[in-house]
Parts: structure tokens; C-alpha cells; sequence
């Protein structure tokens, strides 16, 4: 007698999973009502999301962006019958000046080719596994141009200032093949010091009167709006980063008297607001320097501005210097390298990485720290906002020029948080969970 | 045949302070305390001399000379007649106020947000990452003059209070007005009161502490203490017996009962704002710069604390909760024996260094018309008497004073709740 069973030969289909557990159904049940509470929660922040919503979307679709002034606005809106909206005619009239100040009209080409080549010098610095190394050159010579587009003057000035790294490089190489290193980087800084300090600018207005080539200058005083943000921003960034690390390892250094320097100084700004550094700015720094000097309002707040973000970046890298496990120093010691070639190839590039978030967040607090200026008279575009409610025909305007300032500081400090994103991720060189 | 058990006494040459590595660091820190030396030399010679030539040798004297100015916002009482000192003495007392506020509501705000940023609620949690993303990536200056101009424009004038048909009213019982010129809120007073203790004589910094106020204080700290006894005793029986005899009736009561008793002797009452002609009359006059600048302090320094308790929260990994829970605690033990301590620690440095951005930002009060430390000895005091050396520096040395202070504190509590390891 056989025994018949039944065996299966083919697998069968998977069925379904039931609806409680994918689905949007499910989704809505694990993340919006899992229990009383959370439905309560959920209901309440789902009403206030609408609630906004409905009053702002008609108030921002508002068909104001000819009006003259605030009471042109609202006949406008009286006409197409609505009781309320945006007056974009503020905005629409005065943005130039909220992105330029200013600075003469006809001359905006000057800022828009600089930020334009400001992105182009960044690239390889941001990017640098997706844009030529060879763009790096450029990026050497932007701190030269970028000053020469904004301020105008002469093409020599820049150039000249420029050859004072030459100069100093040619010493430098001289003195160095002759077999004395220190002597080198000794006589090559003196020799640029010489050559910026006594040599360049009449070298400079030689050459000028020979060969007359550079831009309409520009005063300080007509810079303003984003531009004067980016700017000063941009070239405090630059700047504080070389300062901050010199600062972190004075700091970290066994050399007792750079060490209680350095931290007196980084202690001392970071213990004060900057706009007490900016009333330095305007008012004391003429004063510490030779009778007679009167230089730059914007280039005294941008040496102020460098010395705070500096602080404040010397203490984000030293986070990242103390995060380093001593193995590190210890190792590079035993390779024999000296103090600033194990800096350079085995601290740094570690310490930095660490210390990316950070210097980031730094570097956003600087660029809103830039609004501060306001208060010491640069028109920024809170000092331009300020001027444009003063003005009889936007008096009482609110939501429309503030919302639309914060909306561009928005843009560019969520870019830079991300970017930092991207860079965490990018130098991820460890085992990821 | 000699050996030689020294070796042989070198000469010192000047090349070795420079390459030998046991003068070296020596030479290095005379150049560069030499270089700090002679930078600040010239600094300070140069300013020598341009004062000179303005006229204007360094003299605290226009501290002692009368201000001419008025303070509207004010905790003492102070007139145009009181000196500049003075003047900055109120200033100082007005960034206490402010920072103290802001950072009380910061921190609530803060840790709320914080939290609900990890809630389970997908909605929720969208919220509060959508409120910290738009208040850290826009300049808080911008927030404080916004704040500014949204309570001056949108809130009603005093007069629109008025009449049969007015178009706006107070809340909260007739006893809160919301205007364009600031908050009217009620004031605490005292019948019986037991009037003042002067401090300081007629010097600038004098000022009057209330007896009242001191009395009601003591009385909450004895309450405090006398609670806390019978919450050590409970735990002594707890230990022995294994049973906690009910006690927060008996704790709330030594807490509330003399403190009204008190209230009562006083004679405690509140004097509420009118509105009589064009404004209000009596209550206490919040200014719309003191809201404009806590409300805007607060809530952009909320967005900072709110990330810090998230990662802090995050920090302590799971295997605490379940060590604990493995323990037999219960979840709300859990939270507070094991999470909490152990979060705190990695909270409270980055919390009390936002405390110390915020009372740094309260600076920014000068571009609302606040008249703190800044708007007075900074602002007002320094365009009048042209003095901008010495109004920067007292300035500086006052934040810094109050910077150092707030570090000490973050110092000893880090110190305090170290691990102790080995």
C-alpha cells in the first residue's frame, strides 16, 4: 500500500502584507496616532500648520508688486477687493539697494563678476574631488582681484601688493639655498615687510602713470546691503581660519609665555560682545595707530570682525586638537618629524576634520554677526531697513522687508549648514555603523 | 692612558639659542614676549599721543558729572540729575533683568522643543525642526528689531481702549493691556509694608532693597528647608521599613501656608494699570523694548538650547535604559535615576555657554532703544562726554567681569560632575 503525501513543488507567492503594517494607513498609525496623546499632539499642530497656512498664502499672492508706496498698495488691494495682503512694492522697488546699497548702478556688474568668481575660487576649496586642482592658482590670486573689483582704483595696487609675496618667496629661496633655513624665512619676511611698508605704493603709482590701467574707484560709504554682508563676512571667514589655528596651538603649546598670550587674548574677545568690538572699530582704532592715520571704516571693522571669529575658532579647533589621541603626537614624534611637519601632516588634517561642524557653525555666527555693523551706521540691510521705514512712503512696513531679509540670511546659513553635512559625510574615512 | 669621565665643557656659542634644543624655547618666548611688548608700546604710545592732541588725556571724572538723560526702563529710581555712573549702574541692573529673563525662558522653551524634536509624532517633530532651522539661520538682530517693529505696528494704541466702543480690551480680567507702548501688567503691593533698607548712602550705586520682599524670600527659604527635612526623614523610614509614609500634603503645606500667612500681614495686593487720559496709569510698564528684546532673545536662544537637549538626550545609549529597566525600575525611575543625571552632564557646559551668548546678545539692546549697560555707558554717556576710551573700556571690563563669573560657575559644576575615573 502506498502512502500518498503531498509535497509542494513550487514555492508559493508571498502574500500581502496586512494593511496595519505598511501602507499609508499604518504609517498614519505609527506616526501621527499611535495613542490619545499623540492624536491630541497631532490634531492640535495639524490645526496650527493650516491655521497658517490659510492666512498666509493668500496674504504672500498678493498683486502689489507695482505699488509705489504703503497707501498705493492698499488701494490696489481695495480695487481687486481684498482686505488684506503683502505690499511687494517695497521690495520690488528698493531691492537693488537691499543687495548693493549704494553702489553706483551702473557699476553692479563689479560685484555680481566677484561673487561669480568668488564661487569659482571656492569651487576647488569646497569641492574638491569633482573640480581641476589646477583652478587652485585661481583661487591664489582671488584675494587680489576680489578688493581690486569691489573698491576699483588702480589694477597696480593689487598687483604690487601681490608681488610682496614674491619678493619675500625670492629672498626666501635665495637665503635658503645659501644653507641657512631660519635666516631664509627671516630675511624673506622683512624683505615683503619692506617692500609693502616703503617700496610698493610708489612703485605702484610709477608704473600707473606709465601705463594707466584699473576701475572707476568706489568709496567705502556707498557699500551696503548684502553685498557689505558677504564681504565682510566672507573675507572675516578667510581670515580667521589661518588665525584661529596659529591661536589653537599657541594655546595647546608648551612655550609658556605664547601659551598665556594666546589664551588672554582668546579669553578677553570671547569674553566680550562684539559690538563693544565694533565701537572699537569705530571709534578707538583711529586712535591706536600713528596721528594722522584715518584708514577705512570697513576695513577697521574687518580686521575687528577677524579677531573675534578668530577666538572663536581657535576654541573650536582646540576642541578638535584635545579630541586627537595622544598616540597621534607620539607616533608622528617617532617618525621624526618636527613640530610643524607632524602639525602639518598628521595633527591638522585630523584635527580639522574633527572640528568641521564647528568651524561651520563658526562660520555661520560670523555671517550673522554681520548684521551688527548696523548699529555702528554701515548700511547692511538692517541699517538699509531701517532707512526704508523712515521713508514717508513705506512707513509702517513690516512683515514683507523683514521677511524677505531673513528669508535671504536663510538661504545662504541652511547652505552652509548642509554643505557641512556633505563634508561630514564626504570625510567619513572611518567605520560606519 | 687617561679616561675621561666628562665630556668635554663646550663652549656656549649664540648659535645655540638657536639650534640647540635646550635654549631654544627660551629664545622663541623672549621674541615673542618682546614683539607683545613692543606692539603694545606702540599702541599705547600712539594713543598717548592722539589724546593728547585731542585734548583729552584719560580721566574717569566724567563718570562723578550729571548724565542729563533719562531712563525710562528702570529697576532704582533715578533722574536726569544722577550722574553718568549712576546712569551705568541702572544699565548694568536693566542687562541683569534681561539676561536673567531670557535666559529662564530660553532654557523652558528650549528643553520643550527640545524634546518634542524627538517625539514619535512625525507632525510634531517636523515642527520643531522647522522652528529651530528658521530662528538659528537668521541674525538675532534682525529677530530683536522684527520683534520691535511687529509690537509697534500690529498692537493697538492706548487710545483704542477707550470709549463705549472700543476696539481693543485688556485681558486676563481687566488686568493685562497689550499696546503699542508695552505691556501693562499689575504691580505687587503692600499695605503694611515695612519700607526699605537704604544701601550705599547718597553715593551713585546706592540702592533700596524692600523688607517686604526680603521677609516673603526668608520665609519661602524656611518653607524650602523644613520641606526638605521631612523628605529626609521619609527617606530614613523608607530605608529602615520599606514603607514611604505619605508626605506631599505635609511639604506643599510648610511651603504655602506661612508664606501666605505673610502675604496677608503685609497686607498683599496688586495694584492693577488704568487707562486715564491717553494712557495707562499705575500697574507696571513693560516697555516694548524689554519685550521686543527678551521675547526675541529667548526664542532664538531656545533654538540653540533645544539642540543641545536633543543631543544630549541621544547621547546616553540605549543600554542605560535597558541596564535599568533589567534593575527592575520602573520607566519614570528610569528617566530620573539613570537618564537624566547622566544627560545633564552633557547638557548643562553647552547650556551655560548659551547663557553666556545670550547675556552678550542682550548688548544688542541699542538698536531697540533698551537702555542697558550698552545704551547707557556705551551709547548715550559716550556720545555725550566724547570720552570713547574710557566708556569702551569699563564696557569691556564689566562683560568681561560677567563673562568670567559665568564661566567660574560652568568650572566648578564641571568640576562637581566629573567621572571619576581610577
Amino acid at each position: 500500500m502506498t502512502q500518498k503525501a503531498f509535497v509542494r513543488t513550487e514555492m508559493l507567492p508571498p502574500r500581502e502584507a496586512p494593511s496595519s503594517v505598511i501602507g499609508p494607513r499604518a504609517w498614519l498609525r505609527e506616526n501621527l496616532f499611535s495613542n490619545w496623546f499623540h492624536s491630541i499632539l497631532t490634531i492640535l499642530s495639524g490645526a496650527f500648520v493650516l491655521l497658517v497656512l490659510i492666512e498666509t498664502i493668500p496674504w504672500l499672492l498678493s498683486p502689489t508688486w507695482d505699488g509705489t508706496s504703503l497707501n498705493n498698495c492698499r488701494e490696489i488691494l481695495a480695487e481687486a477687493g481684498r482686505d488684506g495682503g503683502a505690499c511687494w512694492g517695497v521690495i520690488s522697488e528698493r531691492w537693488p539697494q537691499l543687495m548693493f546699497g549704494f553702489y553706483p548702478s551702473e557699476l553692479y556688474w563689479r560685484p555680481i563678476l566677484a561673487f561669480i568668481l568668488l564661487a569659482v575660487a571656492l569651487a576647488p576649496v569646497l569641492f574638491s574631488d569633482k573640480v581641476p586642482g589646477k583652478l587652485l592658482y585661481f583661487t591664489a590670486a582671488y584675494p587680489f582681484i576680489f578688493p581690486w573689483l569691489l573698491w576699483g582704483g588702480s589694477v597696480w595696487t593689487p598687483i604690487m601688493v601681490a608681488a610682496g609675496f614674491g619678493v619675500g618667496w625670492g629672498i626666501y629661496a635665495v637665503v635658503d639655498r645659501a644653507g641657512n633655513s631660519l635666516l631664509a624665512v627671516i630675511l624673506g619676511i622683512v624683505a615683503a615687510l619692506v617692500w609693502w611698508l616703503f617700496l610698493a605704493s610708489p612703485v605702484a603709482d610709477t608704473v600707473n602713470a606709465i601705463i594707466p590701467l584699473g576701475l572707476e574707484a568706489v568709496e567705502s560709504r556707498k557699500f551696503g546691503g548684502f553685498m557689505l554682508s558677504i564681504t565682510i563676512g566672507v573675507v572675516a571667514i578667510a581670515a580667521s581660519l589661518p588665525l584661529g589655528i596659529v591661536l589653537a596651538l599657541g594655546r595647546q603649546s608648551d612655550l609658556m609665555i605664547v601659551k598665556y598670550l594666546s589664551v588672554w587674548f582668546i579669553e578677553f574677545i570671547r569674553g566680550v560682545p562684539l559690538i563693544t568690538l565694533l565701537f572699537v572699530a569705530s571709534t578707538l582704532l583711529n586712535i591706536f595707530m600713528p596721528p594722522g592715520t584715518d584708514f577705512d571704516i570697513i576695513l577697521r571693522v574687518l580686521i575687528m570682525v577677524t579677531l573675534f571669529a578668530s577666538a572663536y575658532m581657535a576654541e573650536v579647533i582646540r576642541g578638535g586638537l584635545a579630541a586627537l589621541p595622544k598616540g597621534q603626537y607620539e607616533g608622528a614624534a617617532s617618525l621624526g618629524l618636527n613640530y610643524w611637519q607632524s602639525q602639518r601632516l598628521i595633527i591638522m588634517p585630523q584635527a580639522l576634520k574633527i572640528s568641521i561642524p564647528g568651524i561651520v557653525s563658526t562660520f555661520i555666527g560670523v555671517f550673522k554677526d554681520t548684521t551688527l555693523v548696523s548699529i555702528i551706521g554701515l548700511l547692511d540691510p538692517l541699517g538699509l531697513s531701517n532707512a526704508i521705514r523712515a521713508n514717508a512712503a513705506w512707513n509702517g512696513i513690516v512683515w514683507e522687508l523683514y521677511g524677505f531679509i531673513a528669508l535671504l540670511f536663510f538661504i545662504f546659513t541652511f547652505s552652509m549648514s548642509r554643505y557641512s553635512m556633505y563634508l561630514e559625510q564626504k570625510l567619513h574615512t572611518g567605520h560606519r555603523r | 692612558m687617561t679616561t675621561l669621565t666628562d665630556p668635554p665643557k663646550e663652549q656656549f656659542r649664540l648659535s645655540m639659542l638657536l639650534y640647540d634644543t635646550r635654549y631654544r624655547s627660551a629664545t622663541l618666548q623672549v621674541i615673542a614676549l618682546m614683539g607683545f611688548m613692543l606692539l603694545a608700546g606702540w599702541i599705547i604710545s600712539n594713543t598717548a599721543n592722539n589724546l593728547q592732541e585731542l585734548g583729552k588725556p584719560i580721566d574717569f571724572g566724567f563718570l562723578q558729572e550729571p548724565a542729563s538723560y533719562d531712563i525710562n526702563q528702570r529697576l532704582l529710581e533715578y533722574t536726569s540729575r544722577d550722574t553718568h555712573l549712576r546712569a551705568a549702574f541702572i544699565g548694568f541692573l536693566n542687562t541683569i533683568v534681561v539676561a536673567v529673563l531670557g535666559c529662564l525662558t530660553a532654557t523652558i522653551l528650549g528643553v520643550i522643543i527640545g524634546i518634542l524634536r524627538l517625539s514619535r509624532n512625525w507632525l510634531v517633530a517636523r515642527l520643531m525642526t522647522a522652528y529651530v532651522e528658521a530662528f538659528r539661520n537668521v541674525p538675532v538682530l534682525l529677530w530683536i528689531v522684527f520683534t520691535m517693529a511687529i509690537l509697534i505696528e500690529t498692537l493697538p494704541a492706548p487710545r483704542a481702549f477707550r470709549g463705549d466702543n472700543a476696539t481693543a480690551s485688556m485681558v486676563l480680567g481687566d488686568s493685562v493691556a497689550f499696546t503699542n507702548r508695552g505691556v501693562y501688567i499689575p504691580e505687587p503691593l503692600f499695605s503694611n509694608s515695612l519700607g526699605n533698607v537704604h544701601l550705599f548712602g547718597e553715593t551713585s550705586l546706592r540702592f533700596d532693597v524692600s523688607l517686604d520682599l526680603l521677609l516673603i524670600v526668608a520665609v519661602l527659604g524656611l518653607g524650602l528647608w523644613v520641606s526638605r527635612l521631612i523628605r529626609r526623614r521619609a527617606d530614613r523610614i523608607q530605608e529602615e521599613t520599606g514603607d514611604r509614609p505619605v508626605t506631599w500634603y505635609l511639604r506643599l503645606g510648610v511651603i504655602i501656608l506661612p508664606t501666605v500667612a505673610v502675604l496677608w500681614y503685609l497686607g498683599f495686593h496688586l495694584g492693577y494699570p488704568e487707562l486715564k487720559g491717553f494712557n495707562f496709569k499705575g500697574g507696571t510698564h513693560l516697555r516694548n523694548s524689554l519685550i521686543a528684546l527678551w521675547l526675541a532673545l529667548s526664542l532664538y536662544t531656545a533654538s540653540f538650547i533645544a539642540e543641545i537637549v536633543r543631543a544630549g538626550i541621544l547621547a546616553i545609549s540605549h543600554g542605560q535604559t535597558e541596564a535599568a529597566a533589567a534593575l527592575g525600575l520602573r520607566p519614570q525611575k528610569i528617566m530620573r535615576l539613570v537618564i537624566l543625571p547622566q544627560a545633564l552632564r552633557v547638557i548643562i557646559p553647552p547650556l551655560i555657554s548659551q547663557f553666556l551668548n545670550l547675556t552678550k546678545n542682550s548688548s544688542l539692546a541699542i538698536a531697540v532703544g533698551y537702555m542697558d549697560i550698552t545704551g547707557t555707558l556705551g551709547g548715550i554717556t559716550m556720545n555725550q562726554t566724547g570720552r570713547e576710551l574710557e566708556s569702551v573700556l569699563l564696557l569691556m571690563l564689566i562683560y568681561l567681569l560677567i563673562s568670567l563669573s559665568i564661566s567660574a560657575v560652568m568650572n566648578w559644576y564641571n568640576e562637581s560632575v566629573k567621572l571619576r575615573e581610577r
